[in-house]
């Protein structure tokens, strides 16, 4: 970089600054126009969707099984299918995911093995979500013998959502002011009693935010539960955790395969469908931590 | 009454001895067998993520070994034709791997400038009120599910630019690299951001008291200040991208081509995968296990490009 002291007499020195400043204009209408890109991309991907999807969207098309003619197709199974999924999901991965996070934040020495298992569990947050599936194909469906059922798909699911859970409740325990921690102990409280009695009430937000936001992955997967072989035509309901069982991403994955454009029309209706759904989700996880973040204070 | 006999400490006066403290304390609460069986129980959930991957990579490890019993590595690795499904097939991954390739270039020429650049905005020119409207835009633009951008790439984007390029077949390299380029571009764009504002704000000001302008702070002092995160922002979307399943699924086609022309139809080993796994294929037959060998190399691919971005933030992140 040249130190020289700007020349202030110079005769062009008014010019370069105004160019400089068209330039610095330049770039910023630029950048927005770049951030615009995506949320005009977004923009049209909903309207799209819902334009296309509304006129099959009925109560009827909630209320029926899938067909193979369209007038008659629905998503009963597939959306009670999810939300089985997403049950079992938060039921499996919940507890190992706060215990695991509680652990490594509270417990662990810092040890190698404490990077160790950072380092993996922030891998395997990169891991294709098509090899989960592969796992969860070889080892729960096959080896296991669980064959292809709602629990092998959600220990696959629970699997997969499990580094996005851990991460986010370590970030919540993080967040929980170190004196809370202190004065607990000072008081002569033991690690359990700390954890259980202080860190995780006041974390209790943070790590519920997680958990939705976990679940709300594991709804809008399509892959995993392709390889375990989540059918895409039931006509059942599951009774039990050891049924057959399809999920919206997959009804929604086979209508879009299909030439005919009928089946693109309720594909979209149950991409409408899917969207609400998560889009709730994601609205009751804003909601809670604005509730809890106001009735927190003092 | 007397004071001596009220204090606490009273009960220690070796004259007047108790049979029984009333709290034991010599026991220690703090190593009792409870809260030890509550640390190993804790500690046990946390070496789950551990098993995890080791499972992932046994069972790839494992299954592939049964196609290389069949098929050699060298073979697999260097030949150019990928026909399974042939009365004659060939194991060739390398139209695989070209396909994966061909989409993933493609998205990094949508979302890596992109990205980039949304990053850039939203941390040092978004006003408040519109950094609040932007970033749950692009959180939501995340959180759409991939079979959604899959249905949108095959339904909305092919259509367009058919358009445009008439020889455009339905399923094509080009349509699916985009969308998956739209799909990666909020994880640029937040990575990126993190990555700008962990430079002291304090290099920033000191620009422009020199009477910097807002673009040359940006590009002379923010983004090498940040280039170590920024990079490893990429290396993350890509690495995402490669292992991106559904919309190449339905967008890409299932042609294993060795081939660089955007406008044909390839398949991704992910694709393959998938494809594999849809029909009816006897588990334990030669294209049965081909799809963990895929899977292998996969898993290589993608955890060499996380452990790169590690190692890239480490070894050349600025420290102030």
């Amino acid at each position: 970089m040249p130190t020289a002291a700007p020349d202030f007499d110079a005769p062009d020195f008014d010019e370069r600054v105004a160019a400089r400043k068209r330039r610095s204009l330049v770039l910023a209408a630029a950048l927005f126009l770049a951030t615009l890109f995506g949320i005009l991309v977004l923009v049209t991907l909903l309207v799209d969707v819902f334009l296309k999807g509304l006129p099959w969207l009925d109560l009827g098309f909630l209320d029926s099984y899938p067909s193979r003619i369209p007038e008659r197709a629905g998503i009963k199974s597939a959306l009670v299918g999810s939300l089985w999924v997403m049950g079992l999901t938060a039921l499996l991965a919940v507890p190992v995911g706060v215990a695991s996070a509680v652990f490594l934040e509270e417990y662990a020495p810092r040890s190698w093995l404490f990077r160790a298992i950072q380092v993996n569990i922030a891998n395997l947050a990169g891991v294709p979500s098509v090899l989960y599936g592969i796992l969860g194909l070889a080892l729960f469906v096959r080896f296991f013998g669980l064959g292809r059922s709602l629990l092998a798909g959600s220990i696959t699911m629970a699997l997969l959502v499990l580094p996005v859970l851990i991460i986010a409740t370590q970030e919540a325990l993080r967040a929980v002011p170190s004196g809370l921690r202190e004065s607990a102990y000072a008081l002569g409280a033991t690690r359990w009693q700390v954890v259980w009695g202080h860190l995780l009430p006041v974390a209790a937000p943070g790590i519920l935010t997680g958990v939705i936001l976990a679940l709300s992955r594991a709804i809008g997967e399509t892959a995993p539960l392709i390889m375990i072989g989540a059918f895409s035509f039931v006509a059942f309901l599951p009774a039990s955790v050891m049924d057959s069982f399809t999920v919206l991403p997959i009804q929604i994955f086979n209508w879009t395969a299909r030439p005919q454009v009928a089946f693109q029309g309720l594909a979209a209706a149950a991409i409408v469908v899917l969207m609400v759904l998560l889009f709730t989700m994601n609205l009751s996880a804003i909601l809670l931590r604005n509730h809890f973040e106001r009735h927190r204070g003092g | 009454m007397d004071l001596a006999q009220q204090h606490p400490l009273a009960e220690m006066d070796p004259e007047h001895p108790r049979d029984t403290p009333a709290v034991d304390l010599t026991a220690n609460v703090f190593r009792s067998p409870k809260e030890r069986a509550i640390a190993a129980a804790l500690g046990a959930c946390a070496m789950l993520s551990v098993v995890t991957t080791l499972g992932i990579a046994g069972v790839l490890v494992y299954e592939s070994l049964a196609f290389f019993a069949e098929v050699s590595p060298l073979q697999f690795l260097t030949e150019t034709e990928w026909t399974p499904q042939f009365v004659d097939p060939q194991y060739g991954v390398l139209p695989l791997v070209s396909g994966t390739l061909l989409i993933t270039v493609i998205a990094a020429a949508v979302a890596l400038p992109l990205g980039l650049m949304s990053a850039i905005y939203i941390a040092e020119y978004a006003p408040a009120r519109v950094r609040k409207v932007l970033k749950p835009g692009l959180e939501l633009l995340a959180g759409v599910p991939t079979v959604v951008y899959g249905y949108f790439a095959l339904t909305f984007v092919t259509p367009l630019l058919q358009q445009l390029i008439p020889a455009l077949s339905i399923y094509n390299a080009l349509s699916a690299g985009l969308v998956v380029g739209v799909m990666i571009l909020p994880m640029v764009a937040s990575l990126s951001e993190d990555a700008l504002r962990a430079v002291p704000r304090a290099l920033a000001d000191g620009a422009y008291a020199l009477g910097a302008t807002k673009v040359e702070v940006v590009l002379r002092v923010l983004v090498p200040g940040a280039l170590s995160g920024i990079v490893a922002s990429f290396i993350l979307a890509l690495s995402r991208a490669i292992g991106e399943t559904m919309i190449v699924t339905l967008a890409a086609g299932a042609t294993p081509r060795l081939t660089l022309d955007p406008t044909a139809s390839v398949q991704t080993m992910t694709a393959f995968i998938v494809q594999v796994s849809l029909g009816d294929t006897p588990a334990g037959s030669t294209v049965f296990h081909s799809l963990f060998a895929v899977g292998l190399l996969l898993f290589l691919l993608t955890l060499g490009m996380n452990l790169l971005a590690n190692a890239v933030i480490r070894r050349f992140q600025e420290r102030y």
